[in-house]
């Protein structure tokens, strides 16, 4: 039971005894809470600390070691730098580019918000590349054309290829500057929540092992993908979706989960990510037989079509035998071609990252590529305005009080069943803004909370029977078994027979859970109990994920079934909701696409076949 | 007579080893410095003895492995696994890097780790960074000017954005600043070399407006002058950039604006 004992600093501090152990907790109350520090994170703490909100940002790594440091090519603004170019076209390329499953209201907004937050950036001090007149450069990249798929636009603002390091970094130092408090290593556990309101979210404290109460009138979850369901990902070890499963965990449902976005260009073995904006400078990518397949399959764009075009052509050409290297089981990217000055002052990092990961030169050879796992189109469903919503008696939209969700972590949905490249960026600042405006517009400073004495006690249980989780299978061999069968059933193309596979595949693996093991009891950095918390994390959304594409019985988008190669928008223009529960049972239900854009000043696009 | 006494954990002893699993052909052995605050024990050395053909190349690969397979309660930050977040900076056969980017082949012999120097303990592999980071904020390290910016971007010429260019890309590893004798000597008053190419970082770029005040700041015989040019920190720095440079350039900008 709860017992206040101490109060510093506006926190108070007590103990609860869980299964015979004592655990300390430490209540802090505040008007907003973060969860991530990663662009969307950062951005929507930004906002809430110069609005005047109290706001904690929690986040299990020092802001800059977040994964958007990792997004090199660029963000979308249709700033006309380079040529003209109009926040229609790219409202177009991007419902095309969802393959019409994108809400168009919530394209209309982060589209037209684009270039002010662009500006924005360059103002706080991003490093952007320059133009010879000085204006922020941008370059071409997959997707983005010019008056509605007839050119090829260069809207895709760059800091040479780090451009997610340079934004991330900008937007920690702007935190520092407006004061934003910050709460770091500390892992969240579960939200608060109390009669379908969310009031918190409780997080244990790595550094000292405390567990702290957070109490909100508003949670942002800004918890980034879960792309370590896969075997090979673009992400980061610590990109494991834990908003996606403290949803799921709190009863609520996630959208779009089938919609995972492969990338062309991760390293071979490695899968380290390799930028689009290498194909946006020039370069291409070859068979085995040196044949620019892409002129095949996209006949205009070419290497630059969509993602889900490009990895779907490449895994075709390894399957009909046309692969690179003594297995034919890779394709090759070319820059070699490039100006070497282009590669050094546009490319500095990808150069370095082919050269330690995939030993290669890349002013002399190709880099071997391959299909990998980068970004999730789905997650936590939420309006324009960045509230949680969930599927309740027939509504689609009911709005889920105190909650909100941002960034990769969120399914607004402004990608549909498949982001174009340099739009996550753009989601992540836009959204962020957003949320702390609709926190502002929502909230007092200083209103008092409800009283809530055993609030958490049971995300403390659940914490607790796993650390003294005594069976015979460590995590990681648990781990293992999903990400495989993961990468196995449910990859670039899918059938009903590999997703059924899948699912039952997936099904031990949930199954197996009761037996998982940690060895470290610590209360101290354990990662080992982190890992598996995260593993706790992730298979929720894994099942998902492989239940939502067993279901959907189209092609859309990178969900590619090939027993259903169509797009059947009669039956399938509609958004995917599902809830999985502890055991890993799951409901499905559906949310209609929004057609209509937030304005008169542009008209809704009809579905129409998707070339490139 | 004074009697002088080691500061505590300062002896290191032998801790566990875990052996290779039979009829493993490739073993390469890692000697990794271990403590926990939780049982009171001086720091310990364990031994694990890996086998490389199921391993990846580089250092990070290992340590996870072990973590997987050997002994999960092995304790390293780790993040990007591709050099871009920071995460995995350790002391690694006697140097400051990246896990994840350095090859167990330019190591001979037994692969030994231990945390960034001089730095405090949290566990294991794992570091306190609390000062280096509250010395990064205390540099104010944003963007500073008093004039309303225009509606567009601010412009900046290809020349003023190259004077940016090998100061931008720090990925706030700390391998310099935990790599300097004279940052682990006065680590609390010299501001060490990663802070300092941030400081530098925004006194070249063309749109700030402070650079009096910043250099101002700066202007101490520790923050700035504790630096010795000892270049252990552009020798170590995993991303090939050059803070003794940076340096070297501040400390010109203070002669300069004194002639």
């Amino acid at each position: 039971m709860a017992e206040a004992s101490g109060k510093s600093n506006g926190a108070s501090a007590g103990t609860v005894n869980i299964g015979g152990n004592a655990y300390k907790i430490v209540d802090h109350e505040y008007d907003v809470v973060v969860v991530g520090a990663g662009g969307a994170g950062l951005r929507a703490t930004l906002g809430l600390a110069t609005k005047g909100l109290k706001t904690a940002c929690i986040t299990k790594v020092f802001p800059t070691r977040s994964h958007t440091v990792a997004a090199q090519g660029g963000i979308s603004a249709s700033l006309g730098n380079m040529g003209p170019d109009d926040w229609r076209w790219h409202m177009y390329d991007t419902v095309k580019g969802s393959d019409w499953l994108g809400d168009q209201d919530a394209i209309e907004y982060m589209v037209r918000e684009a270039v002010p937050a662009i500006i924005e950036l360059e103002h706080y001090g991003v490093p952007f590349s320059r133009t010879p007149d000085g204006k922020i450069y941008q370059r071409p990249f997959g997707g983005m054309t010019t008056e509605f798929g007839k050119g090829i636009a260069q809207r895709t603002c760059a800091a040479a290829d780090r451009t997610g390091h340079a934004i991330l970094h900008t937007l920690y130092q702007q935190s520092l500057k407006n004061h934003a408090e910050f709460f770091i290593e500390y892992f969240a556990l579960d939200l608060i929540m109390d009669e379908g309101v969310c009031r918190g979210v409780m997080a244990w404290n790595l550094d000292d092992g405390t567990i702290h109460r957070f109490r909100a009138h508003k949670t942002v979850l800004a918890t980034g993908g879960y792309g370590r369901v896969y075997f090979t990902a673009t992400s980061a070890h610590t990109c494991t979706g834990d908003g996606g499963a403290m949803i799921l965990r709190a009863g609520l449902p996630m959208e779009d989960m089938e919609f995972i976005q492969f990338h062309p260009t991760g390293v071979y073995g490695a899968g380290c990510l390799i930028t689009e904006g290498v194909r946006g400078e020039g370069g291409y990518v070859t068979n085995a037989s040196g044949e620019r397949f892409m002129e095949r399959y996209a006949p205009s764009a070419k290497d630059l079509a969509s993602r889900d075009v490009v990895s779907r052509s490449m895994t075709i050409e390894i399957r009909e035998g046309r692969g690179c290297g003594p297995n034919k089981d890779y394709i090759e990217l070319h820059v070699e071609h490039l100006d070497p000055k282009v590669i050094h002052e546009r490319l500095p990092g990808i150069a370095e990252t082919a050269r330690i990961f995939a030993g290669v030169d890349v002013t002399r050879q190709p880099i071997p590529i391959l299909p990998t796992c980068h970004y999730n189109m789905g997650g936590i469903p939420t309006n324009h305005k960045c509230e949680v919503v969930t599927v309740k008696d027939g509504d689609p939209n009911v709005v889920v009080p105190g909650l909100l969700a941002v960034g990769e972590a969120a399914c607004v949905s402004v990608h549909g069943a498949n982001r174009l490249g340099s739009n996550s960026l753009l989601d992540l600042v836009v959204f962020g803004r957003a949320a702390a405006n609709r926190c502002a517009e929502l909230l007092t400073p200083g209103e008092s909370h409800k009283q809530l004495p055993h609030a958490g006690e049971e995300a403390i249980a659940r914490f607790d029977r796993l650390r003294h989780a005594k069976g015979g299978t460590g995590t990681a061999q648990l781990r293992l078994n999903m990400q495989r069968t993961m990468q196995n059933d449910c990859a670039v193309f899918r059938t009903q027979q590999s997703l059924d596979e899948g699912c039952e595949k997936l099904d031990k693996v949930i199954g197996g859970r009761p037996d998982l093991r940690v060895k470290d009891r610590s209360l101290i950095w354990n990662s080992d109990l982190m890992e598996t918390l995260e593993f706790e994390n992730l298979i929720l959304q894994a099942q998902a994920t492989i239940r939502s594409a067993a279901n959907r019985k189209e092609s859309r988008g990178a969900h590619a079934r090939e027993d259903y190669p169509e797009r059947d928008d009669k039956e399938w223009m509609k958004h995917t909701v599902i809830w999985v529960d502890d055991s890993g049972k799951t409901r499905i239900d559906y949310r209609p696409v929004i057609m209509q854009p937030m304005s008169n000043d542009v008209q809704s696009f009809p579905p129409k076949a998707r070339v490139y | 007579m004074a009697e002088f006494t080691l500061p505590a954990n300062s002896k290191i002893g032998v801790g566990e080893t875990y052996k290779a699993p039979a009829g493993a052909k490739n073993i390469r052995t890692f000697k990794i410095y271990r403590w926990t605050p939780d049982d009171g024990k001086n720091p310990s050395i364990d031994t694990y003895e890996v086998d490389l053909d199921t391993c990846g190349p580089m250092v990070l690969d290992a340590l996870i492995k072990i973590k997987n397979e050997i002994d999960s309660s092995l304790t390293f930050r780790r993040s990007c696994r591709e050099g871009v977040c920071g995460s995995c900076a350790m002391n690694i056969d006697g140097t400051n890097t990246l896990a994840c980017t350095k090859f167990m082949s330019e190591v001979k012999g037994d692969i030994k780790i231990y945390p960034l120097p001089h730095m405090p303990v949290v566990r294991d592999l794992v570091p306190d960074l609390t000062v280096p980071y509250a010395q990064l904020a205390s540099i104010e390290p944003w963007l500073k000017s008093t004039s309303q910016p225009p509606t567009r971007e601010r412009l900046q010429s290809h020349d003023e954005r190259a004077r940016l260019d090998g100061l931008w890309e720090c990925i706030l590893c700390f391998c310099c600043s935990t790599s300097c004798p004279s940052y682990w000597w006065s680590g609390e008053r010299y501001l060490g070399p990663a802070v300092l190419l941030q400081a530098y970082r925004w006194l070249a770029d063309s749109r700030d407006e402070a650079k009096g005040e910043r250099l101002d700041q700066l202007e101490d015989p520790f923050r700035l002058y504790r630096c010795h040019t000892i270049m252990n920190c552009t020798k170590t720095c995993p991303k090939g950039l050059n803070p003794a440079k940076a340096i070297a350039e501040i400390k010109k900008m203070m002669v300069e604006r004194t002639i």
